[in-house]
């Protein structure tokens, strides 16, 4: 443990974190052969970081669904086209929205929690405790979260969008009266499987990777203090929601 | 080891729910959806213009959805689009004079192939061309023309009108 | 594993040679010797933050020295591959200075967990193993507890149990005693003796008692400065023929052994005129 405590706010210092952080992403994907002995240890995680950020996810699913609603029906009107209020509301979550903001919500709410649980472990020597017992925790404990990250990312995207469309549905068919079937049969006709839907499910597993990796390296790599738990919290949030945003532009500039 | 169980079923459930989700985006909001429609045959129109007009882009008849575009070729002696429209077996009574035209939804919505129909006593069979049609209305050259002429001649003001009704109706 | 980390036999199942280790610029070890004996409970004692925690994070591996040869059964430990570590980790147990239990399982899986992780054992097995280790630090109905529910003397106790749940071959505490009262201290005290006595486990012992060292341990070694100050048996050194050992087994404050950390001036600290005395601090 260096004595020294990382200071993001200088630009050396914040490079030196990136390069530590990607050698980080080689030993978690170095040690995945050794975690899968640990595979029951990855669904607890997938419990912890996927089932329980459910609730968030669908809720502002719900929410941002209504709003976008409201907001397309209403410049699309303008132009004759409310009848494709549906069809730019899915094609808006599934290739942008939906990946991006549960991203940002799940680097919130299972982000700082995998920080905080890492970091109090090494600051309770609970990690040297597994060295100990001959377990490594790169293995028992890092890469575990990282691989839940990966998996529950899509699965709460899917969410997310799958109750944005209802929260869409509610208010353009049964609030602003747009007719059901032209909502669904607009929707249909335009938003493809693979280049829409399935894009957005990779786009959503490269950034729950993103987010878990940084979660998982601050906590990881944290000083072993209270303050420095805190710190780390906090720079989880903070670097994970840039790296996301950063990479959803590459993602999106290359891929499509 | 309670505790370790309901994870794993906890678990389960969320990945079923997630996958459930994934399923429902899938195959109920693209246009896997309207692969749905089971016996199809096909019939062929040609335009000189097919516009924005899409594979699975809807065929409709008076606004109901009968199918979808299936193929768009171009061929290469008439120099012409041609277009293939998969129906829906239920709607195989279409008479063989009917004309096929592409229509915009709304000013700036998406274009489908809308059918009029005929009054000929025989039908169309599978594999049959469509004899009438009408090519998509280029916004431009309405444009273009009004600028022109003042007003569109009477041929025009009939291509442009199931437009425009269309545009009340949605 | 190469020819030179074969293992050789001596009784010495613990050998250090010429440890020095420097941490933040302060010299814990300088060019340390010391060896334990093969089935003997070795008690190691010395002023508060002399580097008997460092000592046993060498002797594991999870800390390297800046040199020297640390022997643990033949192997020299900073040379080791990680997976040839952990392979002699399984054979060693290690009391943590304040505890370490895995926060998210009960005491009954903390105690499990070496053996889940490296035996596939069949859970009735498992199970008497756990409660019979459960039962000898005296906390078996207490194995459906959770880690915040414990007192911290009964903390130490669920580690002491995590510690010999595999029956190891050598055992690390450090400093075990505390936070414990006399009772749980005698029981601790026995438990370690007899693990020693009939299974030939071979311990090493962190304490500041010397009362409860005397009772346990075959021999002690006294460490200060970063050297061996004092060795022998408990009784030798309760005789106090060095400086070293009668001002730490006196509990006096002055002597070889400074009672402050290396410090400024006291009453210059305080903001006072310098006095003529001067505080034992280098
Ligand atoms: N990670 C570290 N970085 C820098 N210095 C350290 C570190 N760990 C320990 N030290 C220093 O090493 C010295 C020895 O620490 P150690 O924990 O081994 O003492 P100890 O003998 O176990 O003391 P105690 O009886 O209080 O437990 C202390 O002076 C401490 O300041
Ligand atoms: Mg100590």
């Amino acid at each position: 443990m260096s004595a020294t405590r990382p200071r993001p706010s200088r630009i050396g210092d914040a490079l030196a974190q990136v390069g530590a952080c990607g050698l980080f992403l080689f030993q978690l994907i170095g040690a995945i052969p050794k975690s899968l002995r640990h595979i029951k240890e990855t669904i607890r995680q997938v419990w912890f970081v996927g089932a329980m950020s459910l609730v968030i996810i669908m809720t502002c699913g719900l929410f941002v669904g209504m709003v976008l609603g409201l907001q397309l029906y209403d410049v699309l009107s303008r132009f004759g086209s409310a009848a494709m209020s549906g069809t730019v509301v899915a094609l808006a979550l599934y290739r942008e929205l939906g990946p991006v903001v549960t991203a940002l919500l799940f680097a919130g709410r299972a982000g700082t929690s995998i920080t905080a649980e890492i970091g109090l472990m090494r600051a309770t020597d609970q990690l040297a405790a597994m060295e100990m017992m001959a377990v490594d925790p790169l293995a028992y404990v890092a890469t575990p979260r990282f691989l839940a990250g990966i998996v529950a990312m899509p699965l709460l995207v899917c969410v997310f969008n799958a109750l944005a469309i209802l929260g869409a549905h509610v208010v353009c068919v049964t609030w602003l009266g747009l007719d059901n079937g032209t909502f669904w049969s607009n929707m249909t006709t335009n938003v493809d499987v693979w280049t829409d839907v399935v894009n957005g499910v990779w786009k959503s597993a490269a950034f729950g990777a993103v987010v878990a990796l940084i979660a998982v390296f601050q906590g990881y790599t944290t000083p072993p203090t209270s303050e420095g738990v805190a710190y780390a919290t906090t720079r989880t949030v903070v670097f994970s929601s840039i790296a996301v945003l950063a990479l959803d532009f590459v993602m999106t500039a290359f891929l499509t | 080891m309670a505790q370790r169980r309901s994870y794993q079923v906890g678990t389960g459930l969320f990945i079923l729910l997630g996958f459930a989700a994934l399923a429902y985006l899938a195959t109920q909001t693209t246009s896997v959806a309207n692969f749905r429609q089971g016996d199809t045959y096909t019939l062929k129109a040609s335009f000189t213009n097919i516009g924005q007009l899409k594979l699975r882009s809807p065929v409709k008849l008076a606004g109901v959805r009968i199918g979808s575009v299936s193929a768009i070729e171009l061929d290469p002696v008439k120099l012409q689009a041609s277009v293939k429209l998969s129906i829906d077996r239920h709607y195989s009574e279409l008479p063989d004079d009917s004309s096929a035209a592409i229509f915009t939804s709304g000013l700036l919505g998406d274009q489908y192939v809308g059918v009029q129909p005929g009054g000929s006593p025989d039908m169309f069979k599978d594999g049959d061309e469509f004899l009438l049609t009408q090519s998509s209305l280029q916004l431009e050259d309405l444009i273009g023309k009004f600028l022109v002429s003042g007003s569109p001649k009477p041929a025009e003001q009939d291509a442009a009108k199931p437009s425009a009704d269309n545009h009340q109706k949605e | 594993m190469s020819a030179a980390n074969a293992p050789e036999r001596t009784d010495a199942l613990v050998q250090v040679r010429g440890l020095s280790t420097e941490l933040n610029g302060k010299t814990i070890f300088d060019r340390l010797d010391l060896d334990v004996p093969r089935g003997k409970i070795t008690a190691i004692m010395g002023p508060s933050g002399t580097g008997k925690t460092t000592l046993l994070r060498h002797i594991t591996g999870q800390l390297m020295p800046d040199a020297g040869e640390i022997r643990v059964d033949g192997h020299n430990v900073p040379t080791l591959a990680r997976g040839e570590l952990f392979d002699l980790r399984e054979k060693i147990g290690y009391l943590f200075q304040n505890s370490a239990l895995l926060t998210d399982f009960t005491v009954f899986e903390n105690v499990a967990f070496p053996l889940r992780q490296h035996l596939k054992l069949p859970e009735e097995i498992l199970r008497n193993i756990v409660l019979t280790k459960l039962q000898a630090v005296g906390l078996r109905g207490a194995a459906e507890l959770m880690p915040s529910e414990l007192s911290g003397g009964m903390a130490r106790r669920v580690a002491l149990a995590r510690a010999i749940v595999r029956d190891p071959m050598l055992i690390l505490y450090d400093e075990p005693f505390v936070g414990l009262d006399p009772i749980a201290l005698n029981q601790i005290l026995k438990l370690i003796r007899t693990l020693n006595d009939t299974l030939g486990i071979t311990s090493i012992l962190v304490a500041h008692e010397f009362a409860a060292v005397g009772r346990a341990a075959d021999h002690v070694y006294l460490i200060a400065g970063g050297k061996v100050a004092a060795q022998g048996t408990p009784a030798e050194l309760a005789r106090g023929e060095s400086d070293w050992t009668r001002q730490f087994f006196g509990g006096e404050a002055d002597g070889p052994v400074p009672f402050q950390y290396p410090a400024r001036d006291y009453a210059a600290d305080l903001g006072f005129p310098p006095s003529g005395r001067t505080e034992r601090a280098r």
